[in-house]
């Protein structure tokens, strides 16, 4: 009986919300009141320009050959032209991914750095040391905005302590590493609330369950019972969790990208929203809605390896 | 990790009988954080609401004789800004705002939302279906990428901000309580009423709403620190409420300039909204754990 | 079946008290039983009587924030070592090596992210640090000796795919790893189809007198027990109100509770209402002063309800009964007169 039975038909429901979120970015486009060519083109209208916008944007045909444009030039790889940046939307774009995938995944590991050992041990120690302390922390954490949170680093850790440099992306995966650990622990920091709180109440429900008395029962070591049979199940409730607050994560990027000047898709938004660059609003909006349809069904794949129950659900 | 042993019955009794005592004490402590949380969120509004009896200051006075004051400077609690504008009056005319963005868009999308996802789970089928379709939709995207893309189209202004807001946030609410409503229909309670006769409306809002709407309205209270945060987010990418309104995300950004000599100027506004956001949290803590409790 | 006399377990009036925000719970108080090399003792008694938590008290296996014991627990073949009170790393060496326990629920009783096999070798090296290709073959052997069809393959699968009664013998082969000398079964049938229920339990007889190891067999349902069981204690409200031999016990019983019980079990050629036992069994943390059963038995004095009693002895081979009109209250089940208050 193959583990991952249901794969296909999860694929088969990614490709659809992919579509959709086409559809979605399409519309974002036509929600601009006005003339969407005047928008677009700004302080450079030119009669000519415009005119080329209404050709490029399809605005006299029908709404479905609108769309039908836009998914074609979609497969090619053209998201665009951006009048602000003089090129293409794909190549501005192109140039600012790195960073912040590479800010989405450093996150994403120390979160679970941070998370998992706290969350954990407030489970079976409840009441104890970690578990009151980590309840204080992370429910002032949960409610300070992240770029807040940022500015507080900065100033603790960079203005006073010099410890870390207060912006920009460094050079070579080591500078990356250096640059981007304030970024990444702001992150982390407001992505742990939830984990840590889930991870405790998974742990305290599975400690009661009856197969841990069998385990116990066997005769073997307590802290093998805790690793082999606690956590193996407490952790599978926090898969779930991890993968629905990613947009949480991925929201977060765009704010702590402004804060530690980090030149990445999230400051690319923001500065495109204020000079009117539509097309790579539209461009950066399409690719972090990829991104997260791609980390939901990495998190799907991840769930399905560790519990061998979910590969055999008859779909949802 | 062995159990307690004792001697003899009597002295068993004694030991027991001290921990179930503290047992007791415990439960009582436990509605501790709830009316912290109450208590914060009352001060909160009060605050905001009495503004103009709390501080002498208009927050937009200009005042360039003092400009970049240090808290406690005399006639300034808090310090000024770069305008020498009183810092405590801004926060609290600026609480105005974001509390009415907390209370304004998340009232809207809980009783929107909600609605939505009774219904959708009371008639199942196509409607239900499609609901949850473009409800998935949504959540495909980044929150905060989704409402930026949408003031971009629209033009920010504090009215964009919740129309953004509206549009995009009904949809947890919406599967929350279709979640709930699906688990309800097979219930006694629904079919008893469905059997005699009652409509569906009347079914729908007078029975299976008010027995599943706690877990919404414990999730209300998130939504409430998320889009206080949200607004103050947006605020501060320039993007939410715009000047001269005070907000609060919005003289962080302001703050964040400065912050190398006048630290104030970020750090007080953003201890505001960690206060609000405090408040609510406690809140839904306290609910969620009074109401779990009244399970038993 | 023969009993040899050397005893292998002793509890010696064990309390089990538990500190809950309602106050006091007393689910054991003042227990004694002992338990003889290739016996088999059922305890029975309705839910709540205090069976299950006697026997993780035995165990070691309540939670420790809340449980208290006193009195005494004793394994004799390890130097009369005192279980009640010894610490995890103690308790730990006795732990499936001596005694072992299976569950009520098999559907929740073993790690569902764990194959079978994985859980099964867990246990057969729990005490012995063998190779893991010998403990593959044993755990296959366990597995067979169950009654597992397949059993090799069986290995590779996951809990989910099995049946309530194929997990209920896997339960079984992970209690007998390590070759226990007790195994404490807490309801092993509850939860299954009355047709595993047979087949479960004759499995237990079967490697029971082939072993040679003990048994309690813990139930609700006294037909079980007594096909299975040497001796029977039957327990109400925390207390043991009747023990001694089966055959005793189940002929001849002498406290009104085993009447009662007995009387409720429907039999063939019965017409018309079956017989309940009116009243609900007391509230163990607000204990009623006097006899526990008093409130719902026909027979109850002033004197019974005004104080405690102890256990009286009633008759052979150690049958005893814990009331104080045993000599005024006639013998024998077909004697039993139902009352007018019984059938509520």
């Amino acid at each position: 009986m193959s583990r991952f039975g249901t794969l296909p038909r999860r694929l088969v429901h990614v490709v659809i919300v992919l579509f959709g979120i086409t559809l979605v970015t399409f519309f974002l486009l036509r929600l601009i009141p006005g003339d969407p060519a005047l928008a677009i083109l700004g302080s450079s209208y030119t009669h000519t320009r415009a005119v080329a916008i209404d050709n490029f944007l399809g605005l006299n045909k029908p709404i479905w050959t609108q769309y039908g444009q836009y998914m074609d030039r979609l497969f090619h790889g053209n998201l665009g032209f951006s009048f602000f940046y003089d090129q293409s939307a794909t190549a501005v774009i192109r140039q600012h991914v790195a960073p912040t995938v590479f800010l989405v995944i450093y996150s994403a590991v120390l979160a679970a750095f941070i998370s998992l050992p706290i969350g954990f041990i407030s489970g079976i120690r409840r009441g104890g040391v970690v578990d009151q302390a980590g309840r204080v922390f992370f429910t002032l954490s949960f409610a300070m905005p992240a770029f807040w949170l940022g500015i507080i680093m900065i100033l603790i850790f960079s203005v006073r302590l010099h410890i870390f440099p207060i912006s920009g992306f460094g050079r070579g995966f080591g500078g990356h590493i250096y640059y981007l650990f304030l970024p990444a622990l702001t992150i982390a920091l407001g992505f742990s609330t939830v984990l840590v709180r889930s991870l405790r109440a998974a742990t305290i429900a599975t400690l009661q369950a009856e197969f841990v008395d069998t385990a116990r029962m066997k005769g073997i070591r307590w802290s093998r019972v805790l690793w082999k049979h606690v956590f193996r199940n407490s952790v599978l409730a926090v898969v779930a969790v991890y993968g629905v607050n990613l947009a949480y994560l991925i929201g977060g990027t765009v704010l702590v990208e402004n804060v530690f000047s980090l030149p990445g898709l999230g400051s690319l938004l923001v500065s495109s929203v204020t000079d009117r660059d539509y097309p790579v609003v539209q461009g950066v909006t399409l690719l972090f809605a990829v991104l997260i349809v791609l980390i939901n069904l990495s998190t799907d794949i991840v769930q399905a390896a560790l519990d061998p129950r979910v590969g055999q659900e008859i779909g949802t | 990790m062995s159990a307690m042993w004792a001697a003899s019955p009597s002295e068993l009794l004694m030991q027991v009988a001290t921990k179930a005592a503290g047992r007791q004490r415990s439960v009582a402590r436990r509605r501790l954080p709830l009316i912290i949380g109450l208590a914060m969120l009352v001060i909160a509004i009060l605050a905001a609401v009495f503004a103009p009896l709390l501080v002498s200051q208009s927050p937009t006075a200009i005042d360039v004789l003092h400009p970049l004051s240090p808290p406690f400077t005399a006639g300034h609690w808090l310090g000024t800004d770069q305008y020498g504008r009183d810092l405590l009056a801004r926060i609290l005319y600026a609480g105005r705002i974001d509390l009415a963005i907390a209370f304004g868009a998340t009232t809207v999308t809980l009783v929107g939302g909600t609605m939505i996802g009774l219904v959708a789970g009371y008639l199942g089928g196509r409607v239900d279906s499609f609901l949850m379709r473009l409800v998935d939709l949504f959540f495909a995207f980044p929150f905060l990428v989704l409402i930026i893309a949408i003031i971009a189209m629209l033009g920010p202004s504090t009215f964009n901000l919740f129309i953004a807001i509206w549009i995009t946030s009904w949809v947890s609410y919406a599967r929350i309580m279709r979640a709930q409503t699906v688990v309800a229909k097979k219930q006694q309670y629904v079919l008893a009423a469905r059997a005699l006769g009652y409509s569906p409306v009347r079914v729908m809002f007078r029975h299976i709403l008010p027995n599943t709407a706690s877990p919404v309205i414990i999730f209300s209270m998130v939504d409430a620190v998320g889009n206080i945060i949200l607004a103050a987010s947006l605020g501060f990418l320039g993007l939410g409420v715009q000047p001269p309104t005070p907000e609060w995300g919005s003289m962080i950004s302001d703050g964040q300039n400065y912050i190398l000599t006048s630290w104030w100027l970020a750090a007080f506004p953003g201890l505001a909204v960690v206060f609000v956001g405090v408040a609510f949290s406690l809140i839904g803590d306290g609910l969620a754990d009074l109401l779990r409790a009244g399970d038993r | 079946m023969t009993v040899t006399e050397a005893p292998l377990l002793t509890v010696r009036d064990l309390h089990s008290y538990l500190a809950t925000g309602q106050g006091v719970v007393r689910a054991v108080d003042g227990v004694s039983f002992t338990v003889h090399a290739a016996e088999v003792l059922g305890i029975v008694g309705e839910s709540g009587c205090g069976k299950t938590v006697t026997c993780r008290t035995i165990m070691g296996l309540m939670p420790a924030r809340s449980v208290h014991t006193s009195g005494e627990v004793i394994y004799h073949p390890h130097g009369e070592q005192s279980l009640l009170g010894a610490t995890e790393h103690e308790m730990r060496s006795v732990r499936g090596s001596q005694l072992a326990m299976i569950f009520q629920d098999p559907m929740t009783a073993l790690n569902p992210v764990l194959t079978i096999g994985d859980q099964l070798v867990e246990a057969v090296r729990a005490h012995d640090r063998c190779p893991n290709r010998e403990a593959l073959a044993r755990a296959v052997g366990l597995l067979d000796r169950v009654g597992i069809p397949a059993a090799s393959r069986r290995m590779r699968d996951y809990p989910f795919q099995f049946s309530g009664g194929m997990l209920q013998r896997a339960l079984i082969a992970i209690a007998l790893a390590s070759s226990p000398r007790l195994l404490l079964a807490d309801e092993p049938t509850t939860s299954l189809d009355v047709i595993i229920q047979d087949q479960i339990l004759s499995l237990l007889l079967e490697l029971q007198q082939d072993t040679g190891m003990s048994m309690i067999l813990v139930s609700h349902d006294l037909a079980v027990i007594s096909e299975m069981c040497d001796r029977i204690i039957v327990m109400y409200a925390g207390q043991v109100v009747e023990e001694g031999a089966a055959a005793d016990v189940i002929t001849t019983p002498r406290h009104p509770y085993t009447h009662a019980l007995l009387d409720a079990l429907p039999h063939a050629g019965q017409r018309g209402e079956l017989r309940s036992i009116s009243g609900s069994p007391p509230s163990l943390i607000d204990v009623p002063a006097g006899c526990r059963f008093a409130p719902r038995c026909r027979y109850a004095t002033e004197e019974c309800r005004t104080w405690e009693t102890a256990l009286v002895a009633a008759g052979e081979r150690d049958h005893a009964a814990r009331c104080r009109r045993l000599d005024e209250i006639e013998e024998g089940r077909d004697t039993w007169q139902p009352s007018d208050s019984a059938s509520a």
